[in-house]
């Protein structure tokens, strides 16, 4: 993995991202992932809300998806490790003039698969999948999903209509999955012509029927691409898994204090390995306790345990929204997530031992972390 | 600096913020030579030249961003008649950032 030196000889280095309400930091780190130097802010004003650091391809091209008060939502992209940056010269993130929509904000921005380095996916709201086929450049819309029939009915969460999760299939270039709080997880299973929505399993609370078809508020939705039909998945209320890229889903919520949540990220190297900060409820979404917990499980949902040493626990009324929780790829994965108070916490052992990183940042929205070679 | 688009007629002055300049190509003056009844007319004309700074003004659906004003020799469109408003020859289109903030 990562820790094995890069072709150029150099050893790699930890490179977390973060995004936040008034622009983005970039931290580095050796290996040892013990010290860390700070860039920033990037941005400076602007909500970050989704980041990427792209090397496929031979390129190692950083995206940031900002949004201005003032002058709107856009991605920008730098290859310069954020020197300098440009919004591309083709069509930008934005729907056709006739639509009636206009972007509020991009929550996601993902890589397209290993072998298509140039393709990229973009998550906003309103709810649509945007598609680059040219690395950022130009931008489409996929009208599978911006013409779905249950469009019309989807309505916004507390954080807008955002479609904030894209998983692709690593063994079939035709299926990929999506998630919008409230519409619920879609998959298609055809490049993206035709969606459907797989929702069986996952409750509603906050609707009459509470197995509707669509509606659900998924938060998150995680899959480790070793076993890319196992999917894992935060709820506004519940946790969950399918074994069969969520054709079906089961309750997994296990020994956890609180079912509710947002953050939800993957092991790098163990499809086993689930990572969650649960949040105490809707109504107050605050760590319980007051005990600023991460919960690990390791064996794909049957049991869930707190990790704490190193973390705040007292009078930590701390939040974790669905984007803060990452991890680098090193074969001991460092684990990172920042909380809306503007901490950034890191462990470098899988999530057993935690150190503060970071104070005093802006409220963080994203968290994006890599190991990559060292500039 | 200034940047002149020649297409004959009157003369209308763009003059755009620093912060909406700096990754979008566009001059902090734009110089428009042409006929532009209204302001909607001449920021199109910006947007042929350069549109990632149109793409700040406005969104998708044509509307002037929330937080931006845009105004017509001193008067804000928002009291008079929006993109609607006419932009005669000799004046000046100047947009701003609203004061807003968090």
């Amino acid at each position: 993995m990562a820790e094995t030196r890069s072709k150029a000889g150099r050893d790699p280095e930890a490179l977390v991202l973060v995004g936040t309400m008034k622009g983005a930091f970039a931290f580095r780190s050796d290996t040892k992932r013990k010290k860390w130097k700070m860039d920033g802010p990037h941005f400076r004003g602007e909500a970050v809300y989704a980041l990427l650091h792209d090397t496929r391809g031979g390129r190692a091209r950083t995206y940031a998806a900002t949004n201005s008060m003032h002058w709107g939502p856009t991605v920008r992209f730098s290859d310069d490790g954020g020197k300098t940056w440009s919004s591309g010269e083709g069509r930008s993130v934005r729907f056709s003039p006739d639509s009636g929509r206009a972007v509020a904000q991009i929550w996601q921005i993902a890589p397209g698969r290993v072998d298509n380095p140039e393709v990229l996916y973009c998550g906003v709201e309103p709810a649509a999948l945007f598609e680059s086929r040219d690395a950022g450049q130009t931008w489409e819309p996929n009208q599978g999903l911006l013409n779905h029939e249950h469009q019309p009915k989807w309505q916004p969460g507390g954080g807008g209509l955002c479609l904030h999760t894209i998983v692709l299939d690593p063994r079939d270039n035709l299926r990929m999955l999506i998630a919008i709080s409230t519409g619920g997880v879609y998959r298609s299973d055809d490049g993206g012509k035709t969606w459907r929505a797989r929702n069986a399993g996952v409750r509603a609370e906050f609707l009459p029927d509470k197995h509707p078809e669509f509606g659900q508020c998924v938060h998150k939705v995680v899959h480790h691409p070793a076993r890319p039909e196992r999917l894992f998945l935060q709820n506004h209320w519940g946790l969950y898994r399918s074994d069969d890229w969520g054709d079906t889903w089961r309750d997994i919520a296990n020994g956890v204090p609180s079912d509710f949540g947002f953050a939800m990220e993957m092991h790098p190297h163990d499809p086993d390995t689930v990572y969650i900060v649960p949040l105490e409820s809707d109504m107050f979404r605050c760590t319980p306790e007051a005990k600023l917990r991460v919960y690990r499980t390791t064996n794909a949902g049957s049991s869930w345990e707190p990790l704490e040493r190193g973390l705040p626990q007292a009078d930590a009324y701390e939040t974790v929204l669905r984007d803060a929780l990452s991890s680098d790829k090193f074969d001991s994965p460092g684990i990172y997530f920042g909380t809306r108070s503007g901490k950034l916490f890191g462990s470098a052992d899988g999530g057993t031992n935690w150190t503060e990183i970071a104070d005093g940042l802006p409220p963080v929205v994203c968290v994006k972390a890599s190991a990559t070679a060292a500039a | 600096m200034r940047e002149g688009l020649r297409d004959g007629g009157g003369v209308i002055t763009l003059e755009l913020p620093k912060a909406l300049c700096s990754d979008t190509g566009a001059q902090s003056s734009v110089v428009l030579d042409g006929l532009y009844g209204t302001v909607g007319d001449a920021l199109d004309a910006l947007g042929k030249r350069s549109p990632r700074a149109l793409e700040r003004i406005m969104d998708e659906r044509g509307s002037v961003r929330r937080h931006v004003n845009v105004f017509v020799n001193g008067e804000s469109i928002r009291f008079l008649d929006g993109l609607g408003t006419p932009a005669p020859e000799g004046s000046t289109i100047l947009v701003l950032a609203a004061v807003s903030g968090g």
